[in-house]
């Protein structure tokens, strides 16, 4: 039987929470540098999962865990990217028939909000 | 795994073999854990739900969405910064996140007073996290004009979205705040001496889930 109680070495997690901050200073530099299209999305995901696996491996010590905790903590969330799926392969269609039966034409991007206020006290 | 190694077992065995074992299935896992990881499992259904609505809603939305880079920029030394201060909030979080791993990790070696004092800083920087959530509302609210019904920038379901998921993460971090100073004051007054801080580690993982659903808030709704 394995120790109860998750004991590790300080160094680990010193290590992890650098790189925690660096993948964020990476994902706030993608907006930062204003990245378009595939490619900021693209970094956006790797940076987040990135950070996610990290915080789940270590900080929570999942890494460390025997197989059934970490199958029965893991492996339920999965179904979620299922119903993501479902959403997103159903939205094109969504919007398309709003614009055809509501009339709408799509709003072009309005310009930045004023710094100051956009609506009279 | 490694015990798992030891018998000569992979890991499907292992599984197979905790499941039936008709005893405790979370070997080595003390129940308070396991039941906090079920709850942190339910959770995160929960903000999964109100992100993958967010998508739909932001996918199907024939008005334009609001360019958050724009809303959330700040004024520094006279220029606006895109998204300061959540760049600000993300770093407090992150560094909470790593004073409660090494709370946990002085847990495990019996320092209490170490233990009461890096849980009390990451209790304070939890707060410190929420106050500067509530001065963004305030921000949105008073100088934007963003409500949960309409905004002066485009879909109106941007507030409602905005609203919900970060309230619901910032009840998270308050309550998370609240757990922590008990905690830390019952490990400092010693009600855990003689049995284990076992609990340091429970509430660790609350507090890092609370961080782990702030790295995919910041992808999703402020970068995306």
């Amino acid at each position: 039987m394995a120790e109860v109680g998750q004991q590790h070495p300080i160094k680990v997690y010193l290590l992890v929470w650098l790189l925690l901050f660096v993948f964020s200073i990476a994902s706030y530099l993608v907006d930062f540098f204003a990245f378009e299209g595939h490619l900021r999305w693209f970094l956006i995901v790797v940076f987040m999962l990135l950070k996610a696996g990290f915080i789940v491996a270590v900080f929570m010590h999942m890494k460390w865990e025997r197989p059934t905790l970490i199958t029965a903590i893991l492996v339920p969330p999965l179904v979620l990217i299922v119903l993501m799926y479902l959403l997103a392969y159903e939205a094109d269609y969504a919007w398309a028939s709003r614009i055809v039966y509501f009339g709408d034409e799509v709003a072009p991007i309005p310009a930045p909000p004023p710094s100051h206020p956009a609506v009279p006290h | 795994m490694a015990e798992a190694a030891q018998t000569g077992q992979g890991p499907l065995t292992t599984i197979v073999d905790d499941w039936s074992s008709d005893v405790t299935t979370f070997k080595a896992v003390p129940w308070g854990k396991a039941m906090m990881w079920i709850f942190l499992l339910s959770d995160t259904f929960i903000f999964t739900s109100f992100l993958v609505s967010y998508m739909a809603v932001r996918m199907t939305q024939t008005d334009a969405w609001p360019e958050p880079s724009a809303v959330f920029s700040l004024e520094a030394f006279g220029t606006p910064v895109p998204l300061l201060l959540i760049a600000i909030m993300t770093f407090i979080l992150i560094t909470s996140s790593g004073t409660m791993a090494m709370a946990v990790n002085m847990g495990y070696r019996k320092r209490k007073v170490a233990v009461f004092w890096l849980m009390f800083a990451t209790a304070l920087l939890g707060a410190s996290f929420v106050g500067m959530q509530a001065f963004e509302w305030t921000k949105l609210i008073t100088d934007e004009g963003v409500r949960a019904w309409q905004n002066p920038m485009g879909a109106p379901q941007f507030g409602s979205f905005f609203f919900m998921i970060t309230g619901f993460h910032g009840l998270h971090v308050s309550a998370g705040v609240v757990y922590l100073l008990i905690v830390a004051i019952r490990v400092l007054r010693g009600r855990y001496d003689n049995t284990s801080f076992e609990i340091v580690e429970i509430t660790g993982l609350y507090w890092h889930f609370v961080d782990l659903v702030w790295v995919f808030i910041f992808a999703f709704f402020y970068l995306w």
